[in-house]
């Protein structure tokens, strides 16, 4: 089913007749109401009326994620105050968080997106909908939230957390959809598994995974368990929330939602714009936002585009699989993780050397990460109990830093590689193919 | 009758042990006692050598964390209820034992305590006429 085929199947002159005349309103309004992309612009010598089509856009400034934290908390924003009618929040590194503010016309396309990704996982008003990322700053609860009351299902607002009640809910309610993270996902078949229940005792059709990157495996895994067809839901705060790309029933690559969100693959090191079919860094520009536009924000995110005619019928580029980040950032279990967090707390104990390693691993589809730090010599102490105590000081402070559980491992001083420059600090033993 | 014991951070990680018995070895340190106290990430290695200072600076040299802590050694029969009597004495006086190692070798069994106050554990032990090592 489709949602919007004036939209999602235009073709494609139309679209990119949309998506200049799209290009050339966004980039006069940021122009005249977001300094920094003004000065950029000057710097650059490039004027309004130079951008005369989609094409132009490889003339615009790109805007990266330490552009929005040195502009925080509204230095981005287009749009003036009391036209904000929301904020979501993502998390940042030790300093400030990302914010973004929603214009209502903005919270408006947000959920016709998401109606869009709803409706190609084949869900309808008759559905019962269960949104299980969670609600509040992050964009995953609210944004899933609101596109499922556009379409008319039924939404039950779980959020995370008790995840009993939530199988019961589930089991009695009928529910026949849920988003939630593809880890959380297994986390249900676990649980449902442990109150001794199967899938034929819920009535779970579709999942939408996102927020997280996922494997192949774990589709089949969590489809297998949980008696549902797994799609992939992509999106990310800064450009909108989730709802950004969607897979169909094709499942052969993600379909953007390009009359909203305009992608470019890039190298990332070149900054050279790469043709379809070319792996590079995922940029979107946000052709319709009203609260906080974007020009071609670097996600950091590693895939390629495809064009071409999908056998669902849709005309809209699709994104493959996200292969990795390109730079340093980490998410697991959803949760950005940035090894300078780990670097600040580490830096604050003075038991510590200033060395350190994060090996990231996927233990039964649940992602690890083990923190190895080196004990200083001096703290080296012939008691276990006050080495354990060190260790668990340690464990206690990142965890209330990085939202995320941490295996402390305690090493030998020197026995972490020192590497040369640019120091490597991160092991991603996970596989994802 | 205090005895310097080295105590060595050590990973878990094959031949790590054996790392320090050779650099000690090569250096003509000879082990007299050892004992490992281990957790799941990491473990201290308690070693008692001749020459426990200079065994120190050669370990730090290969960059091990290292440190001495004093230990009370003490030698008594290899025999049903010897060492329990001594125990009790440090009980009944309130000597704490943190941690212990033994060794025995035909009549005699040699222990190594480790005590939160080794003074005090040094004067039970005379008082009741135990024989402590000066050294081993
Ligand atoms: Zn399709």
């Amino acid at each position: 089913m489709i949602w919007n085929p004036n939209k999602e199947c235009m073709s494609r002159d139309e679209m990119h007749s949309l998506q200049s005349k799209r290009l050339q309103k966004l980039v006069t309004y940021v122009y005249h109401n977001v300094p920094f992309y003004r000065n950029k612009m000057q710097a650059m010598d490039v004027a309004p009326e130079d951008i005369n089509s989609i094409d132009d856009i490889v003339k615009l400034p790109f805007t990266t994620k330490q552009d929005l934290r040195d502009n925080y908390p509204y230095g981005l924003q287009a749009a003036p105050a009391s036209e904000i009618i929301r904020v979501h929040a993502s998390s940042g590194t030790t300093g400030n968080p990302t914010i973004v503010g929603y214009t209502r016309k903005d919270l408006a396309v947000w959920s016709e997106v998401m109606t869009r990704c709803l409706t190609a996982y084949g869900i309808t008003r008759d559905d019962t909908f269960s949104v299980s990322y969670g609600y509040g700053l992050f964009t995953g609860g609210l944004g899933a939230h609101y596109g499922v009351e556009n379409l008319g299902a039924t939404v039950i607002p779980t959020s995370t957390g008790n995840t009993e009640k939530h199988i019961r809910l589930i089991r009695d309610l009928k529910t026949t959809g849920i988003a939630c993270t593809p880890s959380y996902a297994l986390y249900l078949a676990e649980t449902l598994d442990k109150m001794g229940l199967t899938k034929d005792d819920i009535s779970l059709r579709v999942g939408a995974f996102g927020a997280e990157p996922w494997t192949e495996n774990m589709r089949h895994e969590i489809e297998e368990r949980l008696g549902l067809k797994g799609y992939n839901l992509y999106g990310l705060s800064e450009i909108m929330g989730p709802g950004v790309s969607y897979e169909c029933s094709e499942q052969n690559g993600s379909h953007i939602c390009e009359d909203h969100f305009y992608p470019e693959i890039i190298n990332p090191d070149t900054l050279e714009q790469l043709p379809y079919g070319e792996q590079g860094e995922l940029v979107f520009t946000t052709l319709t936002k009203e609260g906080m536009p974007l020009l071609r924000y670097r996600t950091k995110d590693l895939c390629s585009l495809m064009d071409g005619e999908c056998a669902c019928g849709r005309t809209s580029v699709r994104m493959g699989r996200i292969v990795g980040r390109s730079d340093d950032m980490l998410i697991i279990r959803g949760i950005n993780v940035f090894p300078s967090q780990v670097e600040s707390v580490i830096l604050e104990m003075q038991e510590f050397e200033p060395q350190y390693m994060l090996v990231v691993d996927r233990v039964n589809n649940l992602d690890t990460l083990q923190v190895q730090v080196e004990v200083r010599r001096n703290f080296f102490s012939d008691d276990i109990g006050s080495m354990l105590a060190m260790k668990k000081a340690l464990g206690d402070k990142l965890k209330s830093v990085l939202s995320i559980g941490v295996d402390v491992r305690l090493m030998e001083p020197g026995s972490i590689e020192r590497s040369q420059g640019k120091g490597k600090h991160v092991i991603d033993n996970r596989k994802l193919k | 009758m205090r005895i310097k014991q080295l105590s060595v951070f050590l990973e878990n990680k094959t031949g790590r042990i054996n790392e320090v018995a050779k650099i000690l070895g090569k250096h003509g340190f000879n082990m007299h006692a050892f004992s490992m106290a281990e957790t799941p990430d990491f473990g201290i290695l308690r070693l008692i050598v001749s020459d426990a200072d200079r065994a120190v600076e050669v370990l730090r040299e290969e960059n091990f964390a290292v440190m001495l802590t004093d230990v009370v050694c003490i030698s008594c029969s290899n025999e049903a209820g010897a060492l329990s009597s001594i125990l009790e004495h440090l009980a009944e006086k309130e000597v704490f034992i943190e941690y212990m190692y033994a060794f025995a070798e035909g009549d005699k069994a040699n222990v190594v305590i480790r005590a939160n106050d080794i003074d005090r554990c040094v004067e039970v032990l005379q008082q009741c006429g135990c024989n402590i090592f000066d050294s081993l």
